[in-house]
């Protein structure tokens, strides 16, 4: 691929937003979109990727609806999928504490958060649905947690200065996937959904041009599956493992997504990651993932770190005038509670100056003494209990006794594939919803968000906007005889057999722990334009490396993880080149993307709207050719563009 | 548990179940690993080891598993004749080495039931579980209709204990644990958490009857009070409840109303 982008002037990106005032667009929108008569549904059928709180709760309202939905996942059930690890809450503007949250609070909360880097109207969408959510939630029997009276409970989360987030102890994500997942099993056992699982989506097929199925592999006897349809729908969330070691479940991966972009979906602001503050540091070359302590922990815990570079001394023997709170030392009025990207900036650039703590120097402090002697022992066991346990299993230490030792792991994509505002991507039929899109948290996302924006996409959005592309295009029936799978099957067969036959002397696994590092080094908290110029050359080195010295045992006849896993890498190494080459290219600093040569004299991010004030939408034109820039513009037209500020 | 560690770390001899597919038989292999370290994970273990078989072109071990944080169910495992391992309350993926002396001998095989049959190695086939969901583990409400979420109050003891029972991780060690390799728990949970929340009541009989029928259909065994269920559970899931889900199976045989099938068209 050659070091310049091809930059096209005309935009093909129509982002479809609605006109009128802010809080009535959705509602207008529903109104102008056209409807399909309840017998005509059953009609369409719908292949739907992906089980997560997106898939799920899409899946499910659509069969409800009457449409025909096949649906598929990797895991061997559609619980397993990773937002079942979501921990601290889910965020919507019921404002039952009466503390002055609104629909326009949480919008505008949302995109002053996400950096002025999202699509206004798709987050007041969003906040305006949140509430239904809970709605819905709560009739499925999800166990939120509730205050004495019966009413739910609420709690503040990841700084907000509003108690607006719904929890279900520390498994919110575990209990909201499970509500969905029901909902979903109802409807498989209607008979209106066809449930498969371990199976894996290896390409996208166009029929004259627009999103008519999908090739899948079932991973249990190797057979290639062709499934055709009238639309779909790919849920398959974020793409946080091309940094090997992150907080997202070991099998999450950019396959769908990337072979979708091949196929010609626009990929948007894939340099979009979040690094979250408070995870377990890294313990060893065997790390196979990072686990995340809920940020809720900062609430009570206060961060530090020696004062002194190089002090090895054990945390408990260091004096408090020795101790540098940095957190609240730089940010008075925020305190430990700065949003992710300032907290996780601060902890490597306290490690940086040699103040790390640990073996590795690669973690900082997270201490509950002055809670537990304020609040009590139990006090604090009531409220992190479970959390304290996790860390404790992990790392053999008591955090009553000796301060947590946390690092910031990558933990969240908010790039994806480009939808428009009916969650459509720029290859008609092809909608992406949940963290696999990318339209609402701009560049940072805020806690408690992810969840509230994939149940709001499967539940009440694509619900709707489905109809845009079924009513109001021509959709002539089209079988898996088409010669369009017959292609897509043989050139995801004629990967798979490429990866078998290179038989060389390294394991997909230690190639992907090498991007990993690459990426982590050059590509993660702080990033500039040398350090990926150098990273876009080791990603293209190892890509090599790759097709020509990886080691598969097996075949691809069977069960075979390495195999599995093998494929993913593949696409991950061809990945990680657009994500570094968005981030040479976004020359500011914004939410999670932070380039040290944008910054203010004190270290702070300097976002440059005259410049990037835009969606930056990848065209694919081919592995190691240069692809085609595309800008959606960001127009701000009620939260306007300020520099945020936690001091 | 916690033991004097190696100074190069552990040397553990694995003794593990490999089976190429569902009908072939299967038989142990041993491995001797030098230097394991005791901050490794038990399924990081495996990794290191799997690493190694496939530096020698050998078939790796294979094994479940996806968040490696106890909470998706993926992990299993049965580790010297415990479900999960020897800790209490833990899964096998959130078990870690520093339990284990220098020079120990592990034994590790895949959760056996009639109704999880064997895919490979160590992997197991547990979608029985989804289809017993399928039959009944839902409230039906469709996406749009619910009342406004504080309409309807719920005392905070009666939603905790929901909550108890909502935590089942759907993996499958109680099945493993039990000698009559019974899904009861697994039901139980389901059962009460939803039979707990007044959303559930309209539906009470019909989910008692119909999931009750669906795990007997799978071939899951009866339950003889062993409660090594309870014991191997990861995430504590009170025994208490499968009496619960056999009153309510009881109440809703008395009440007979029929038992549900699909849900009503149109739902
Ligand atoms: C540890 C952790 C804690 C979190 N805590 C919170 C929180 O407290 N609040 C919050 O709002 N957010 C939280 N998040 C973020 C949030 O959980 C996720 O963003 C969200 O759950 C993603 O949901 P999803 O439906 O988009 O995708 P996922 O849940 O990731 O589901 C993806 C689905 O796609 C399937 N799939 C993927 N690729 C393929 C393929 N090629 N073929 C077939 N199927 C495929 C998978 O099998 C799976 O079913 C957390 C994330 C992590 C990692
Ligand atoms: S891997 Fe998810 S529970 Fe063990």
């Amino acid at each position: 691929m050659s070091d310049t982008t091809s930059k096209s002037g005309g935009s093909r990106l129509d982002s479809k937003v609605p006109s009128g005032p802010m809080a009535e667009r959705w509602t207008r929108h529903k109104f102008d979109l056209k409807l399909i008569n309840p017998a005509n549904r059953r009609k369409f059928h719908l292949i739907v990727v992906g089980t997560g709180l997106a898939g799920s709760s899409a899946a499910a309202s659509l069969a409800e609806m009457g449409y025909r939905v096949t649906v598929l996942c990797i895991q061997d059930s559609p619980r397993r999928a990773h937002s079942i690890a979501a921990q601290g809450g889910i965020n919507a503007a019921k404002n039952y504490p009466n503390d002055g949250d609104s629909v326009h609070r949480l919008f505008y909360d949302t995109v002053k958060g996400g950096d002025f880097r999202a699509r206004e109207s798709n987050v007041h969408r969003l906040a305006e649905v949140s509430t239904r959510i809970i709605d819905q939630c709560v009739a499925q029997g999800v166990p939120f947690a509730r205050e004495y009276g019966g009413l739910l409970a609420n709690r503040s989360f990841g700084g907000a200065q509003v108690s607006r987030t719904f929890y279900a102890r520390g498994q919110t994500g575990q209990q909201l996937l499970l509500g969905a997942y029901s909902a979903l099993e109802r409807q498989v056992g209607a008979g209106r959904v066809k449930l498969l699982a371990r199976r894996e989506m290896l390409d996208l097929v166009l029929v004259d041009g627009i999103a008519r199925g999908i090739v899948a592999r079932n991973l249990v006897t190797g057979e290639y599956e062709r499934h055709a349809g009238d639309a779909v729908l790919m849920c398959t969330g974020g793409y946080g493992n091309v940094f090997y070691l992150s907080t997202n479940a070991k099998a999450c991966n950019v396959t769908a997504t990337w072979r979708a972009h091949k196929r010609g979906a626009f990929f948007a602001n894939p340099c979009f990651t979040q690094i979250h503050p408070t995870c377990i540091p890294v313990s060893g070359d065997h790390q196979s993932k990072l686990t995340l302590m809920s940020e809720s922990l900062r609430n009570d815990g206060r961060v530090w770190v020696p004062e002194r570079s190089g002090d090895k001394r054990a945390p408990n023997e260091i004096p408090e005038n020795e101790r540098d709170y940095y957190l609240e030392r730089l940010y008075p009025s925020f305190g430990n509670l700065v949003p992710r990207d300032v907290a996780s900036r601060s902890a490597k650039e306290q490690c940086d100056l040699k103040k790390g703590v640990g073996e590795s120097g690669m973690a900082v402090y997270l201490d509950f003494r002055d809670a537990i002697a304020r609040d009590s022992e139990d006090a604090i066991r009531a409220r992190y209990g479970n959390l304290f346990q996790m860390y404790e299993r992990i790392t053999g230490e008591d955090p009553y006794r000796v301060p947590m030792r946390i690092y910031p792991a990558v933990h969240y994509t908010m790039g994806g594939l480009w939808v428009d505002y009916n969650l459509e991507s720029t290859l008609p039929g092809l909608f992406v919803l949940g963290e696999a899109n990318f339209s609402d948290h701009g560049a940072n996302r805020l806690g408690a968000s992810a969840l509230m924006q994939g149940l709001a996409d499967g539940y009440f959005v694509i619900p709707a906007t489905i109809a845009s592309h079924l009513a109001g295009r021509k959709l002539a029936p089209v079988t898996t005889d088409h010669a369009a799978f017959a292609e897509a099957e043989s050139s995801a067969r004629e990967r798979i057999a490429r990866i078998l036959s290179v038989q060389g002397k390294r394991s997909a696994d230690s190639i992907h722990r090498e991007l990993g590092l690459t990426m982590w080094n050059q590509c993660g908290m702080a990033r500039d334009k040398a350090g990926l110029g150098q990273a876009l050359e080791k990603i293209r080195a190892l890509r090599e490396e790759f097709w020509e010295n990886v080691r598969v045992p097996g075949d691809s006849k069977n069960f075979n993880q390495t195999l599995e896993h093998a494929g993913r890498v593949a696409d991950f190494l061809e990945f990680a080149e657009l994500l570094a080459l968005d981030a040479r290219e976004r020359e500011e600093s914004c939410g999670g993307h932070f380039r040290t040569e944008h910054q203010t004299p004190d270290g702070e991010a300097r976002r440059d709207d005259e410049h990037f004030s835009h969606a930056s939408a990848w065209e694919f034109k081919g592995v190691g050719e240069a692809p085609a820039l595309h800008k959606e513009p960001l127009n701000f037209e009620i939260v306007h563009p300020s520099t945020r500020s936690y001091k | 548990m916690s033991a004097p560690t190696h100074a190069k770390g552990l040397r553990i001899t694995l003794r593990v179940w490999r089976q190429s597919g569902p009908s072939a038989s299967g038989a142990f292999e041993t491995h001797a690993l030098e230097s394991v370290s005791p901050d490794m994970s038990f399924l990081e273990m495996l990794d290191v080891l799997n690493e190694s078989l496939v530096g020698t072109g050998k078939s790796p071990i294979s094994f479940d598993h996806d968040c490696r944080e106890g909470i998706c169910g993926a992990c299993s495992l049965v580790i010297d004749g415990h479900a999960h391992g020897p800790d209490a309350e833990t899964t096998t993926c959130q078990l870690h080495m520093r339990h284990y002396r220098d020079g120990a001998t592990i034994t590790v095989e895949p959760f056996r039931a009639n109704a999880f049959p064997v895919v490979r190695d160590l992997v197991v086939d547990r979608s029985a579980f989804d289809r017993i969901i399928a039959a009944g583990g839902f409230i039906s409400v469709n996406t749009g209709s619910a009342p406004e979420a504080n309409s309807l109050p719920v005392g905070k003891p009666l939603a905790d204990e929901a909550m108890d029972n909502a935590a089942c991780i759907g993996c499958g060690a109680c099945v493993a644990a039990c000698p009559n390799a019974s899904a009861m728990l697994f039901v139980a949970a389901k059962i009460s958490h939803l039979k707990l929340l007044p959303q559930g009541a309209p539906e009470r009989e019909s989910r008692a009857l119909a999931m009750v029928e669906a795990m007997d259909k799978e071939g899951f065994g009866n339950c003889t009070n062993h409660y090594e269920c309870g014991a191997a559970c990861p995430k504590g899931i009170p025994v208490s409840s499968i009496a619960r889900m056999n009153r309510e199976f009881l109440r809703a045989s008395l009440k007979s109303s029929p038992p549900r099938g699909a849900a009503p068209e149109g739902a």
